[in-house]
Order: structure tokens, then sequence, then C-alpha cells
């Protein structure tokens, strides 16, 4: 059982890692832009589009995302995770690093072209989450005595807005980060599901089909250990960002 | 709420409307543009579920052979018969749809009853009773939180077996965390106060003190989370459909329709788009 889901979990470990990256990489930037620009066309795009990524269900936006890039424009595969022409023997497990370490030519292309519309159906939610999140800390931040005088001191407003005001907006939105690992082990069964991802979500899923106890208990408690786990490195993340917190007793 | 009053300030100062509660419920409410919508889309739902007999044009399970995978009306080879067209073997997806309705209010309903009552009386003796029994309920909360949403749904289903009315209880498992966790902190917070020591006093007994004086004070927080919980059991009932687990095949469950039409995705679009729409 343990050697099963540990020769899976870099499959979904990529999967939701990408998802989580895309999530922060989009999902940070547009929240302070929305926050800087308050009541603009853009802050209110923002909003409309975190809404509709909020309560867009996985499976269904999956499957239009499919027939959209797959199906209608053809520029992705459907389902799994690297074309049938190559092979290799898994070394680190996470595709990508591996389609580069064999020296396949076009293998690694091939991975990311599987891994690119999974990844994004996953990261839609937490993107929402994290761009609304954002938004709502910087317009308190950029509110606060000490981002007037950085503006006061003919600091430029870039350098106020990604130095001073977001490192104190971060603190709300690493906790709301945290509690994403737990959507998106949920979302990870769905994805997976969707897009025939070998992944732990999927096997937990046929597990459940199979009647395979040890699978679905194992497997669920494994994944439930990597959620309290993931939870208490941000736990232990707030004192990295926040030096008050790190001294307090 | 801010544009509308910033747009219509004379209504706001008119002296002559109504100033009782509700009327300035209903003011507030009809000023508010997404309430109104929300409204609107939520009696769509309930009158396409009450009145699915009268409205849907054919039998959610009635078979037309020669009509299978028909496109939607508005295309080249679709007919008005099929408003929204056919799925593998020829059913209507606008009457499976609407009747469709049926079962996600119906889950949503069982959900949110199922947990509120397990989760109040749960929560109440926690907060009532405190030391080890409150000890007890809230680790064990705790760890049911631990456990991603739809994971815990799955453990369930895969203990009881795949149904929709296992599905209800699956669900149900997932928010009564929640539930509990606010009717204990309410219990504990209205416990404290000086009216419930004056009960105390004149004599009442634990069983009077906790149903007629402290609960009927904490209902407010627990209806709200009840709202909240009635939209996620909706979704993850679909989802739960989705994967084969809740509602079975023959039913026209939301996501139980998107899981059998998975397979012809590419090659009949219609199949998959609706069923997924109206969450």
């Amino acid at each position: 059982m343990l050697t099963e889901f540990l020769t899976l979990l870099p499959a979904t470990l990529e999967l939701g890692l990408t998802a989580l990256l895309i999530a922060l990489v989009v999902g940070l930037p547009a929240g302070s832009l929305a926050a800087v620009k308050r009541g603009s066309v853009v802050d209110h795009a923002t909003i409309t589009l975190a809404l509709s990524g909020y309560s867009m269900p996985v499976f269904w936006w999956g499957l239009l995302l499919i027939l959209l890039f797959s199906g209608t424009l053809g520029w992705t595969p459907v389902s799994g995770r690297l074309g049938v022409q190559y092979h290799f023997e898994p070394i680190t497990g996470f595709m990508l690093i591996d389609s580069l370490l064999v020296d396949e030519p076009g293998a690694f292309a091939s991975a990311l072209r599987h891994l690119i519309l999974p990844a994004l159906v996953l990261t839609t939610y937490p993107l929402a989450v994290i761009a609304r999140m954002t938004r709502s800390a910087m317009l308190e931040v950029l509110n606060d005595d000490y981002v007037r005088t950085a503006r006061a001191k003919g600091l430029s407003s870039w350098r106020v807005v990604n130095v001073h005001a977001l490192r104190n907006a971060l603190i709300p939105v690493i906790t709301v980060i945290g509690l994403q690992v737990s959507v998106l082990v949920t979302g990870a069964v769905m994805t997976e599901t969707i897009f025939s991802w070998p992944g732990v979500g999927k096997w937990l899923l046929e597990g459940v089909y199979r009647r395979d106890y040890p699978v679905v208990q194992g497997g669920v408690l494994l994944l439930a250990l990597l959620v309290v786990g993931v939870n208490l490195l941000v736990d232990l993340l707030y004192g990295v960002v926040n030096p008050r917190i790190r001294h307090a007793r | 709420m801010r544009a509308s009053t910033a747009a219509d300030p004379a209504a706001a100062t008119d002296p002559g409307v109504s100033r009782s509660p509700f009327g300035l419920f209903l003011q507030a409410f009809v000023r508010h543009k997404g309430a109104l919508l929300g409204l609107a889309v939520f009696t769509i739902v309930v009158l396409a579920a009450i009145l699915a007999d009268v409205i849907a044009p054919h039998a959610p399970d009635a078979q037309f052979r020669a009509a299978s995978l028909q496109p939607p009306a508005w295309t080249a080879r679709g007919s008005w018969n099929f408003p929204l067209g056919t799925d593998p073997i020829g059913r209507d997806i606008l009457s499976r749809l609407i009747h469709g309705a049926r079962f996600s209010l119906l889950i949503a309903v069982g959900v949110v009853a199922l947990s509120l009552v397990a989760g109040i009386v749960i929560g109440a003796i926690a907060g009532f009773a405190g030391g080890l029994v409150d000890l007890v309920i809230a680790r064990l909360m705790d760890v049911l939180m631990a456990l991603p949403s739809l994971l815990l749904a799955i453990i369930v289903v895969a203990i009881l077996g795949p149904g929709m009315l296992n599905a209800v209880i699956a669900i149900s498992v997932v928010f009564l965390p929640h539930i509990v966790r606010i009717a204990r902190a309410a219990v504990m917070v209205e416990m404290s106060k000086t009216y419930v020591a004056a009960t105390r006093l004149a004599g009442a007994g634990p069983g009077f003190l906790l149903v007629d004086t402290v609960l009927p004070n904490c209902i407010a927080p627990l209806l709200i989370q009840a709202t909240l919980c009635f939209s996620g059991a909706i979704l993850e009932a679909a989802a739960l459909g989705f994967l084969g687990l809740g509602a079975q095949p023959p039913t026209p469950e939301w996501g139980t329709m998107l899981a059998d039409a998975r397979e012809f995705v590419l090659r009949a679009w219609w199949v998959v788009t609706f069923p997924g729409s109206p969450s």
C-alpha cells in the first residue's frame, strides 16, 4: 500500500504544486493590483472573475476546458501525463524533471502539454480565493500610517506596494494558502478522474470502486497527514514572515 | 448595496415609505441587485423542481432511440422537440435537467436538516456539559475537519456503499463539524450570561435550561451556517454523483448526468455543457 502510494504521490504533487504555483503567480499580483486600483475596471474584473472561479464546480469546468482546448482548438491532449511515443523509467517520479533528465527530444514539451490543462482546472478555486484574500488584506494595509510614511519619504509606489505593503498583507494570505492544501487534495481527486491523471486521487477512487479498504483507509490517512503537516509548516512560516510572531510569548 | 443607495438617495430619505422592520428589510433587499438576481435564480430552480412533471416536455427516463445524441434545437440537425438535445440513449436533456432540480434540492434539504439536527444536539451537549465530554467532542470534530471535505465524503460512501441516501449521510458528516463548532461556541457564550444564571436560580433543570432558555438564543449563527451549507451540499452532491458515488445512473441527478456523458465529450458537446450550467 505504502509503496503504491509513494509511486503515485509525485504525480499528484506535480499537479498540485503546479496549480498552487499558478494560483500564487497570478493571484497575488491580481489581488494587489485590484487593491491598488480600487473601484477601477481592473478591480471589478478581478472580483467578478474570482467570484465565478469560487462557485465553479471543478468537474464541469474541467470538461468545458477539454471541450475548448482539446476538442475545438486541439492544443492540448485530453488525458494522461505523457505522449505514448515516449517511454522511460521514472527517476524522481516528477514527469517534468524526468523528461529533462532522460534526454529524449520532445518529451519535456509533451509532459508540459499534458500538465497544463489539469493544472489550470485545479488552480481555479485556490486562485480565486488567493486573489480575493490578497485584495482585502492589501486594502486594509494600504490605509495604514506606515504606508503613508513610506510614500512621504518619496519611495516609488512600486516599492511601497511590493515591499512595504505586500509583506504585511501576506499573513492572512498565507493562512488561506495553507487551507488551500485541503482544497487541492479534494480537487485533485476530481481533476485526476477527469484527465485520467495517474495520481493518488484516482487511485483512491478506484480503491472505493473495488471496495479495496486498505487502499481507502491508508490513502485517506496519508493524505490527511499530508494536509495536517502542511498546515503545521504554514504556522511555522508565520514566524518567517513576521518577526513579531516569532518573539511573542 | 453601496452603488444603489448612492444612485437613489431620494428613496432612502423619503418619509412616506414603510418603517416596519420587514418593510425596511424589503427595501434593502429590492435595492440590492445581487440579492434579487439570486432570488430569481432560486425561484426558477424551486419552481422547476415543484412543477417538473408539468413543464418538462418529456419524461426524464423516456428513451427516444431514433433521436440519440441529437444536438440542441438552434443547431442545424436539432429539433424543437428536444430543446437542449438528447443524451446517448435518446433521453431529453432539458427534461432531465428539470427533474434533476428535484434531486439536487432534495439532497440539499436533507443534508442541511440532518447535519443541523445532529450538529445542534452534539454541539449543545458539548457546550452545556463542558469538561471531559466537551474535550472529547471538540477533538473528534477537529479530526473530522482535518480531512479534506470530499475525501471524508468518499470514505463514508465507501463504507456505506454508493447511493443517493448514503450521499446525503456522507455530505452531512462533512458539514457536521462546522455546525457542531458553531453550536458549541454559541451555547458556551449564552451559558455565561446572567439571564441563564437567573433561570438556573429560579430552579430550572438542565434540560429546560438548555432547550428552552439557551438554544433559542443560539439560532442566528446556525441559520447563517445552514444557508451556506445548502449551496455547498448541492455542489458536493453533484461531485459525488460525478464520481459515481452519489445518485446512481438512471436518476436524473446533475452530477450523475455529467459522468454518464463524459465519454461523449468530444463528439457531442451539449451532453456535458448543459447539465453543469445550473450549478
